[in-house]
């Protein structure tokens, strides 16, 4: 018997904003390339602009790295490769890690705030989130250095060589930390590509790189667009591509290094099933709901953007998830009281509002709460939709922003099937007090990354990545670093 | 009179049954000499699907096998081929191979299979890992299989480069399809005869014969297998086999190795059929005075 529910109350809280303070960060109005060390403008003579998203300003000019400049770097890395980093003893190679760790640390707050100012991001994750983790990210894999022999037993340790990555827009930093650091760790020197939208706290690393005293070209940041990325993945002197971004993109990578020797990690995109039983926490459940699918705007490749509820207790969840979400803060990014910051960029606030739109034509029932969004820059209310069919295009593709499809289910085996049933397999959330049923589902559900009764957790020990078309390889703990040896 | 010998028909291995080739078509096999040995199926792309269809249905069961119960099938199957030596040892004589060789592979690979039988309830507990996250959660990843996965078996051996490839992926609780070896298949077909006595569920291993250049497309483009062993040595066909691959984002691996030496054989090619699932559950979080017991 369903309870009868209570209506929606709109609490009003007004806090007074609460600014993070920009006046300690620096930031050049020019940028341009790091490679072997130095600063070095674009052979094209090309820079363009990236824009904080959440008023349309421009931040820096950033130079646009072309098949040239590419090369340049890769014949950086390959001397450093050669020359330097992979004779150099692991415990030394160790130490210039710690450096770089400490050095971000030291400078968190500034990466935070270029963070939040050039991905949209609220200034809570990135400070609390984003930034940390990237810095013990790269004090975890320092410590792998000199110790990579007891990783994987009987197995002769062997770098690639050059790495060549590309990295999306969602957690710029925290992803150049997922990938610099292990194939720093394992001896192998790195061409690294950021997102076109978010480059600035990439460019700062370099200058943490530089001030660290890393060896000439053991880093380079190539800054650029799509084909900056594609003379990456073409040039016939790296080892290995790691990528980081759509299953689309992902799939030209994979086929473009088809017949070549180069070694592949991809972490790709996902559909990930959040699954409420009738026994969980409800209330512990709905915030994990919420931090699944708001969390960075929902722009996350694991968000938990299938909500699957148990039939008996559907009405109660998502009057409850409601509630919650009046609540939820969308707007200034710097201001700590919000919760949801902007859409990273106007193409992707395109593409969440056709998805909204799609949801809306085919006959799913929409909610969104009613909040003041700013009236310049990117910003998109945190939307559910109810009623989802399974076959529904807003259940099947990934969207990429704050926006939630919830169904039901009966029993155990069918939500299983429910949750299966997409070609991503990266993340799964399951929620329920019973422990046998925690175990049954977790190993039944094909996804990399299972939380059960928390979500969208992240740590440098933990590993991360996708079954099927969310991608192959592992980042993080002690298997990614196999994606960077023999 | 001499008494006339019984011919053996071979025949493709699909869902634990031993049918012809939906198409009806063959090849001839010839010894060294040019003289017709037997009639061996040439599959088609429909054969293919079917293999692919029985693999996927198999593959529920043989991947919640208990780890233990696997290596004991795998064993089992060690035992049916060591019954089995002379008659194997016959087969790859008939294909050309020296007898002293002959024995050599056969025995290589009941070894091997042994080996491998071994690994199922180990390689787990030797790469898992609990990782200490810095969060009140309990942390653990440990490996499960890829799926359905496509094997391509090398070319130059009849039976060992076979069992090679073939024992690390059902080791790991995958299923598959196997595409023999075009010139040398007869040993791939009675091996399969080896498997179905051998308490091993129908459809965990189906075999094919026919030519790779045929069945490679659409092997390496079918939407539910999930992963391609390539012990093949033809690149152009590798190439198309890993630009196909892109459709479902197959995992392709290479395997080429001497299969007679003893380091062909190893933990981390059980691996390479494998994905890491890493699951979080939070720790109450008890503090405080009583946390010192």
């Amino acid at each position: 018997m369903a309870k009868k529910v209570e209506k929606i109350e709109v609490p009003s809280w007004d806090y007074a904003p609460s600014l993070e303070s920009t006046s300690h960060i620096e930031l050049k109005e020019r940028y341009d390339l790091y490679i072997d060390g130095k600063w070095v403008k674009p052979t094209s003579g090309k820079y363009f602009a990236t824009v904080n998203p959440a008023n349309e300003q421009k931040l820096a000019e950033v130079a646009h790295g072309n098949a040239l400049d590419v090369d340049k770097a890769v014949k950086a890395a390959r001397k450093a490769y050669n020359e330097v980093w992979s004779k150099m003893p692991g415990s030394e190679r160790a130490k210039y890690i710690y450096r770089i760790a400490r050095l971000m640390q030291e400078r968190a707050r500034e990466f935070a705030v270029i963070e939040t100012l050039d991905a949209g991001k609220t200034i809570r994750e990135s400070r609390d989130v984003d930034v940390p983790l990237a810095c013990n990210h790269f004090f975890y894999y320092a410590g792998w250095a000199d110790k990579l022999e007891y990783a994987f037993p009987n197995r002769k340790i062997e770098s690639l060589g050059v790495a060549g990555q590309i990295i999306p827009w969602n957690f710029p930093l925290l992803m150049a930390a997922w990938k610099i650091a292990p194939a720093l760790a394992t001896g192998n020197t790195v061409v690294l590509k950021p997102a076109e939208t978010t480059p600035l706290t990439a460019l700062k690393l370099a200058e943490i790189i530089d001030e660290a005293g890393l060896p000439p070209g053991v880093v380079n940041i190539v800054t650029g667009y799509g084909d900056t990325g594609a003379s990456i993945v073409d040039h016939a002197d790296i080892d290995k591509i790691a990528f980081t971004g759509s299953t689309g993109v992902g799939k030209l990578i994979q086929k473009a290094v088809a017949g070549t020797p180069k070694k592949v990690t991809l972490e790709l995109g996902g559909k990930s099933a959040n699954i409420i039983f009738d026994d969980a926490p409800i209330d512990q459940a709905v915030e994990g709901i919420v931090n699944g699918i708001f969390f960075n705007q929902g722009h996350v490749c694991c968000a938990g953007s299938r909500l699957f509820v148990q039939e008996n207790i559907a009405e109660r969840v998502v009057q409850k998830l409601k509630q919650r979400m009046e609540t939820l803060y969308v707007g200034n990014p710097l201001d700590k009281n919000t919760d949801i910051g902007a859409i990273n960029s106007k193409e992707q606030l395109a593409t969440i509002n056709k998805y909204i739109k799609i949801g809306q034509k085919e006959g799913a029932e929409m909610y969104q709460p009613v909040c003041s969004i700013p009236s310049k820059g990117y910003y998109c209310p945190p939307t559910l939709f109810l009623n989802v069919a399974q076959s529904s295009l807003i259940a099947q593709e990934e969207i990429f922003g704050p926006v939630l499809t919830i169904q039901t289910f009966r029993t155990v085996d069918e939500v299983i099937q429910k949750a299966n049933n997409t070609p991503f397999g990266l993340a799964a959330g399951v929620w329920t007090d019973k422990g046998s049923r925690i175990f049954n589902l977790t190993t039944k559900l094909r996804a990399g990354v299972i939380w059960a009764n928390t979500y969208n957790k992240f740590d440098p020990t933990s590993p991360f990545g996708g079954y099927k078309e969310s991608g192959f390889g592992r980042e993080g703990g002690l298997h990614g670093l196999s994606a960077y040896l023999k | 009179m001499a008494r006339i010998e019984i011919l053996k028909t071979y025949k493709l291995f699909i869902g634990g049954q031993f049918p012809r080739t939906e198409s009806g078509r063959f090849y001839a096999l010839k010894n060294t000499k040019g003289t017709p040995i037997a009639n061996i199926c040439l599959s088609s792309r429909k054969d293919v699907r079917n293999a692919a269809q029985a693999a996927r249905k198999a593959f529920g069961g043989w991947s919640e096998k208990t780890a233990f119960n696997r290596g004991q099938i795998l064993y089992r199957i060690a035992e049916m081929l060591e019954g089995r030596r002379d008659q194997f040892i016959a087969e790859l004589q008939a294909q050309g191979v020296g007898k002293a060789k002959a024995e050599k592979e056969v025995e290589i690979a009941i070894d091997r299979i042994v080996y491998y039988a071994g690994w199922c309830d180990k390689y787990n507990q030797v790469l898992s890992a609990v990782n200490p996250v810095s969060s009140s959660h309990f942390n653990f990843s440990v490996y499960e299989p890829t799926g359905v996965v496509g094997i391509f078996a090398p070319q130059n051996t009849s039976l060992l480069g076979l069992v090679s490839v073939l024992m690390p992926v059902i080791a790991g609780g995958n299923t598959c399809l196997v595409l023999a070896s075009e010139n040398m298949p007869l040993c791939a077909i009675t091996f399969a005869e080896v498997l179905h006595s051998s308490d091993l569920p129908g459809g965990v291993v189906n075999i094919l014969t026919g030519t790779n250049k045929e069945l490679a497309d659409t092997l390496s483009s079918h939407m539910d297998i999930n992963a391609i062993v390539y012990g093949g040595e033809d690149s152009e066909i590798l190439k198309s086999i890993q630009e196909n691959a892109v459709s479902n984002i197959k995992r392709v691996i290479v395997q080429k190795k001497d299969w007679v030496k003893p380091d062909s054989q190893d933990l981390y090619m059980i691996i390479d059929t494998q994905e890491l699932k890493t699951t979080w559950h939070p720790i109450e979080n008890i503090g405080g005075a009583t946390s010192s017991y």
